[in-house]
């Protein structure tokens, strides 16, 4: 089965991740540029799943208030600004969806 | 939390240390255990079997990138785009290997290769504040029985998350689609990321990510995905430089 392919070939990757500086590269400074570059990984990988996640709805672009995803993706951004707490930015954003649901 | 103030140097043995390991981890399996949950019912509703849905929480062991990688069974995409996909938002795991190396440099090999196994985000974030305050506070700290430290958080953190796929998985065929629960993953990214936006460059790097990502999503094999993030890290490594 290719789901299992793809388990174990993420797992390894992931791993490898993990063991590299401790294991491999144990005697090797990190070069700056590299740990430069790591910081920016979250914010730009992360951006990029959750845009299309809020913005694109059946493959269009919605940015009109009809497009609940992205009204209560908004509202929760700013739960996480204020809260730096990733359980209560998902709670609040799914109060928000279920709300718009049951209103509209 | 303060793990350094709860330690007595001189009384540091390997069971000390990892109870605190574990105590310190708890507060965190507050916002885990929902997390794990929500990935076994999202993975079920992708259309994975339960076994390797289990199976993924045990050998990928990295939340994020196994909603992710749920998310993209679900829409069909190559396993190979799946896997990659998967390797780029954990290449954050090199970073917490950078940072934890130092000190784990004197632990034999097979220690280096398990407590590489549970470096997760939230195994990291309480063991770099205890390292670093017992390095620092220095002298009477016992520094051969440190690693367990990690081991009883990640070893909290690993239960917590099979535990709570096991229970996902258990639910997910009984919890019906007007529940939205795939928007959890749009959530728990935005949970993460916004905090991380401290400067105009982290925040440059996030929304030109996403502008990109909107513009190359019909891209084939979703290399709308790398390029994006791409061009998310060199403009924020540019804005950085002035």
């Amino acid at each position: 089965m290719t789901i299992w392919l793809i388990i174990l070939a993420a797992g390894l990757i992931t791993y490898a991740m993990r063991l590299s500086f401790i294991q491999i590269f144990e005697r090797q400074q990190i070069p700056p540029s590299v740990l430069r570059a790591l910081r920016f990984v979250p914010p730009a990988v992360l951006s990029a799943i959750i845009f299309p996640e809020l913005v694109l709805q059946s493959g269009k672009m919605d940015f009109s208030p009809g497009n609940y995803r992205l009204l209560a993706g908004l509202l929760a951004a700013l739960v996480a600004w204020r809260t730096k707490n990733v359980l209560l930015t998902i709670l609040f954003g799914m109060a928000v969806i279920w709300l718009l649901q049951a209103l509209g | 939390m303060q793990p350094h103030e709860l330690s007595t140097p001189s009384a540091t043995t390997p069971q000390t240390e990892f109870l605190r390991g574990v105590r310190d981890e708890l507060p965190l399996l507050v916002g885990v255990l929902p997390f794990g949950l929500i990935y076994g019912v999202l993975a079920i509703e992708a259309g994975i079997p339960p076994a390797a849905a289990q199976a993924m929480s045990a050998i990928v062991f990295a939340g994020s990138s196994q909603f992710l990688m749920a998310q993209l069974v679900a829409v069909g995409t190559p396993a190979l785009v799946i896997a990659l996909a998967a390797g780029i938002v954990n290449l954050r795991h090199a970073l917490y290997s950078a940072s934890m190396a130092p000190y784990l440099r004197r632990l034999s090999t097979p220690w280096k290769w398990l407590l590489a196994y549970l470096l997760t985000d939230e195994a990291y974030a309480v063991t770099i504040v205890h390292f670093s305050a017992a390095s620092s506070a220095a002298h009477g700290d016992n520094p051969r029985h440190r690693h367990f430290y990690l081991l009883g958080a990640g070893l909290a953190l690993w239960s917590a998350w099979q535990l709570s796929t096991a229970a996902g998985v258990f639910l997910g065929r009984q919890v019906p689609a007007s529940w939205s629960l795939d928007f959890t993953l749009a959530l728990t990214f935005i949970g993460l990321v916004v905090p991380t936006l401290h400067d105009r460059a982290a925040v440059a790097a996030a929304l030109s990510a996403g502008l990109m990502a909107l513009v190359t999503f019909s891209l084939p094999l979703k290399l709308g995905l790398v390029l994006s993030s791409l061009t998310g890290i060199a403009l924020g490594m540019m804005l950085e430089r002035r």
